[in-house]
């Protein structure tokens, strides 16, 4: 087992490498640094302003190792920090970009964290439900009802529950954002709730595929010839067998309660990462932008080796040696 | 050669391959017998999706000339539409609600009263038109984009699949580092590089969609190969492309297809986010949805762009949902075996 | 001995491309308490839905649509949800076919029996453990402690099937239904699991209702064979009455395609064509388009019972024929009478 997550963190590096270097094609060879200094002061800058500019934020040297400039390149410069976690500073602003990261750590936890966990539980509970009644009215409307609210928008939930619930009704806040314990939650509850139903749709027909799968194997019957009820087959049976494909799917989502949700922290005005990424794309900051697209990166693949063993621990035919 | 020429040729050209798959499919009885099973199950949903293509493809076929009822020599250079000429002339000066006789603020008689049907926007557009003009945007960003992607999946992933080896490897390598970005982040990263424009977007889009497909025609190829005709086919000393041609590729098909339409609502919704953050397409429905967001907080609101962008969004992927569905239960290789 | 479980008039039907299909049509079927009665028959001829027709676990889109099944003194076809629970798993009780995928991945082998019995009778959890450790060594499980606690992908075929039936007997039930239960396994443990059910028939008076294709397996437990084809039971006798002197032409046509009568270099005795179709069965006897002593009626008429003996009996246009041809034989006067 230690040896398996040896090795899948050993590749986990390795594709880190691999993104790093994706990254430096995108955000200097593709874009290079005379774009991203004109972005920064203008089109129609004089060339000593955009050198002037290059220099403050580091981009006036060379991009690869050539000979002499081993180590004082743009390339190993770029592997060099990023894996060292010394992000610098903005483009956009010269705010040094770990300081902002910290800050909007917590906002976005704050919102992603609660409306995760109501999602994921309310996404089971109603697919359970719907799978239990499987082939009837209360199954096809229930999946009906899914592809419904999988076919509108995030925008529209969004721009729905601001008008609907904020505007007409009033009764949470449209936007903003207080951390004082007091009055949190009434600014995250429009957010939480828009965005739980925006993933409902999605996430109890995947369940409930899941659930209707496992309802179809041999062991169901023999525990239906037992005498079992189909409330503790459901329960007892089915659940534990689902578990390896939801746990999965559930671990996978965690990387991201840390990115933020982009859409919905920009929309509400909470000042998380999301919002940090959006004002990025925004002001043309790219070197938060590359800093944010790399810690997503990271996330992902931690995510990813995290799933694999998790997987092992939940289904005991896949016990690795 | 100039972009309207490009779009008609691409329109002439999806025509004769529309003609070329109705042919070939009357002489395969599988296919044929899918097709009218789908139609039987979901002929809404599918004449629903004719419509939004036709509207799209109204708007895909452009030529320069002809008059403008304005008598306007300028736009009479430009290359318009079908749809551009069926509304051309129909501008006002500002918002107008729909059906109204008056201009929204200030209650200025139109120019032409009682005449949009959804109204018109802040610069006097008729809304209808925007949005029937958001069909070919949408039409680009879910099929077209998925025209690169899904070929471009699939040849990674039958080389991977079939050749192994280090092939193998380097495919797995790379889809793992392009897999481990998080979506809308690769994407907002790629369309930034990339400059902003309705084509960035196609090729981000695709960039990031093809790896999902390539794991799964890389996982099927595997399993594939290692079938008994596939055996016999090698021992029989058939070339790997022959192999791959004859036994690998259709038997991806119905994965094809099903990806091809699950993946299609994927991105118009994914657009729309892009067009939020103000990277999107130009003319799509995200974009008017992102514009009409703050049309909200007037007073009196402005509800019809919104509406009408948001009703044609929904209503284009519940169809596609709809047909998605019903077409992966059709081509189940389980039901498949049974018809046969 | 009294009659155990009565399936009078059975059908079950599937939807086919134009309506639905008897599947089991209008069967008769009768186990005496402590009997083996073997079910034998083709892949498809309905013999594994008769049998979880009296659990009533028919698999959607199949439906039973007329029939009476009783078992003891209850009626099984009437009972609600409750009263089915109580049936399954503690009167009658099934092991199925395939025990790599019957038992639960997720769960111990020890915890899935115990569960058998735990929701039938109210005992500790303790108790229920010992008592299936008891079990375990009573089918055969080798290092039964270790094994209590084992997943079942660690497990081989045969002691899969070893818990399967450990689980099904559990409760004592009256009647235990076998599936295949030998057809998955290889056949040097087909052998044992088939020893230890004749042990355990002998031990606990269960009677079985054995389900299969292979006629060595026939041989080996029944007391009692019902033979069918396409969903009607086309002979029913004793072990030797249908082994030594079968009388159906299916039956016979089964027995001379045994390899094992066949020598080296001989060609194999077949039963020409194939099993017809649902939708194209004839209206008559289904074995006419096969059968090769078929003559005028069998296409159109199904074949009333003939009873050939007080345990034999069969469902044959030729055979009756025959046997009303001796009889007639016999009893005209005039010529031969003097015989």
């Amino acid at each position: 087992m230690l040896a398996y997550i040896i090795r899948r963190i050993g590749y986990g590096l390795f594709v880190v490498l691999g993104v790093l270097l994706l990254l430096f094609a995108l955000f200097f060879l593709v874009t290079a640094p005379d774009d991203i200094a004109r972005k920064a002061v203008g089109e129609k800058a004089m060339p000593h302003v955009i050198e002037q500019w290059k220099k403050n934020h580091g981009y006036d040297r060379p991009l690869w190792p050539g000979d002499g400039h081993y180590a004082d390149n743009l390339l190993v410069d770029h592997f060099r920090r990023m894996l060292t976690f010394d992000f610098g500073r903005s483009d956009a602003d010269d705010t040094p970009i770990l300081t902002r990261i910290r800050q909007g750590a917590g906002p976005s936890l704050s919102l992603t964290v609660p409306l995760f966990l109501i999602g994921i539980t309310l996404q089971i509970v109603l697919a359970l439900f719907v799978a239990f009644f499987r082939e009837t009215y209360i199954d096809k409307m229930g999946v009906f009802l899914c592809v419904l609210g999988m076919s509108i928008s995030a925008l529209l939930y969004i721009i729905g529950g601001q008008f609907l619930i904020g505007k007409l009704l009033r009764w949470f806040p449209i936007s903003g954002f207080d951390a004082s314990p007091s009055v949190i939650a009434r600014f995250l509850a429009l957010p939480v709730l828009v965005g739980v139903l925006n993933a409902l749709g999605g996430g109890v027909r995947f369940y409930r595929t899941v659930f209707v799968e496992e309802i179809h194997r041999d062991y169901v019957r023999t525990a239906r010839a037992k005498g079992a009820s189909d409330a503790r087959i459901m329960g007892r049976h089915i659940l534990r067998n689902a578990m390896i494909p939801i746990l999965t799917n559930v671990v996978m989502e965690i990387p991201f309660l840390f990115t933020g949700a982009l859409l919905t922290e920009a929309f509400f005005g909470i000042p998380g990462l999301g919002a940090l990424t959006v004002d990025a794309i925004m002001g043309n900051d790219f070197s938060t932008l590359r800093t944010m697209v790399y810690i997503g990166a990271l996330l992902f693949i931690f995510g990813q080796i995290v799933t694999d063993i998790s997987y092992s621990v939940a289904d005991p035919r896949v016990r690795l040696e | 050669m100039a972009a309207h020429h490009v779009s008609n040729l691409i329109v002439g050209a999806l025509l004769v391959l529309l003609l070329y798959v109705s042919y070939w499919v009357r002489h395969q009885r599988l296919w044929r017998e899918a097709l009218l099973q789908l139609w039987g199950r979901r002929s809404i949903s599918l004449l629903v999706l004719s419509l939004y293509t036709l509207v799209a493809l109204s708007d895909s076929v452009a030529w320069i000339g002809g008059t403008t009822s304005t008598g306007d020599a300028v736009f009479a250079h430009d290359a318009r539409s079908l749809l551009d000429r069926a509304f051309d002339g129909t501008s006002e000066k500002s918002y107008s609600a729909p059906l109204a006789s008056q201009e929204f603020y200030g209650g200025a008689t139109l120019a032409h009263p009682k005449s949009h049907v959804l109204g018109t926007d802040i610069i006097g557009r008729d809304v209808l038109y925007l949005t029937l003009k958001g069909c070919r945007v949408a039409l680009l960003i879910g099929g077209f984009t998925s025209l690169i992607a899904i070929p471009l999946a699939l040849l990674f992933g039958i080389s991977a699949g079939f050749f192994g080896k280090w092939v193998d490897d380097i495919v797995f390598f790379v889809i793992s580092t392009l897999a481990s970005i998080p979506g809308i982040l690769f994407l907002i990263a790629l369309i930034m590089a990339l400059g902003k424009g309705t084509l960035s977007v196609c090729v981000a889009l695709g960039v990031t969609s093809w790896v999902g497909f390539c794991r799964i025609s890389r996982g099927e190829t595997l399993k594939l190969r290692e079938l008994d005709y596939v055996h016999a086919a090698r021992m029989l000393g058939v070339s790997n492309g022959r192999i791959i041609l004859r036994h690998i590729l259709p038997n991806l098909m119905h994965l094809v297809i099903i990806t091809f339409v699950l993946t299609f609502s994927g991105l118009v919704l994914t657009e729309a986010v892009l067009s939020w953050l103000g990277i999107g397409a130009e003319g799509s429905w995200g974009q008017m949805i992102a514009q009409a967001k703050d049309e909200l907080s007037r007073d009196p609101a402005v509800l019809w762009n919104l509406a009408g962008a948001g009703l044609a969004q929904f209503g284009l992927i519940l169809a596609v949902n709809f047909v998605g569905d019903a077409a992966r239960d059709v081509l189940d290789p389980r039901t498949l075996k049974e018809n046969q | 001995m009294s009659t155990l479980l009565k399936i009078s008039n059975l059908s079950v039907s599937f939807p086919l491309e134009n309506g639905r299909a008897p599947i089991v049509d209008n069967l008769s079927l009768e186990i005496k308490s402590g009997e083996v009665l073997a079910l034998v028959g083709e892949s498809g001829c309905g013999k594994s839905l008769t049998a979880l027709s009296i659990l009533r676990l028919v698999p959607k889109p199949g439906r039973i649509d007329s029939g009476r099944i009783e078992l003891g003194s209850r009626e099984l076809l009437g009972l609600g949800v409750t009263g089915m629970r109580e049936v399954r798993g503690r009167d009658a009780s099934m092991i199925f076919q395939e025990p790599m995928t019957s038992l639960n991945p997720v769960v111990t082998a020890g915890q899935q029996v115990m569960e058998a019995i735990l929701l039938h009778e109210k005992v500790s959890r303790q108790a229920a453990r010992a008592r299936t450790l008891e079990l375990f060594k009573r089918v055969g499980i080798p290092d039964p402690e270790a094994r209590l606690d084992a997943f079942p992908h660690q497990l081989s075929g045969g002691l899969k099937q070893r818990v399967m039936i450990a689980m099904a007997l559990s409760t004592h039930p009256k009647l235990l239904i076998a599936d295949e239960p030998t057809t998955a396994l290889d056949v040097t443990i087909q052998a044992q699991i088939l020893e230890l059910l004749r042990e355990l028939q002998e031990d606990y008076q269960t009677a079985i209702l054995l389900i299969t294709h292979d006629l060595a397996v026939v041989n080996e437990l029944a007391d009692n064979i019902a033979v069918m084809y396409a969903g009607r039971i086309v002979e029913r006798g004793t072990r030797l009455d249908v082994l030594k002197t079968p009388a159906h032409p299916y039956t016979r046509g089964l027995l001379r395609a045994m390899p094992g009568l066949a020598r080296r270099g001989e060609k194999l005795n077949e039963i020409p064509g194939t099993v017809p179709q649902r939708a194209h069965w004839p209206t008559g006897c289904r074995f006419c388009t096969r059968c090769s002593e078929v003559f005028e009626p069998c296409e159109k008429t199904v074949p009333d019972l003939t009873q050939l003996s007080s345990t034999h009996s069969v469902h044959c246009h030729a055979v009756e024929q025959k046997i009303h041809a001796a009889a007639d034989v016999r009893l005209s006067p005039g010529e031969g009478s003097s015989q």
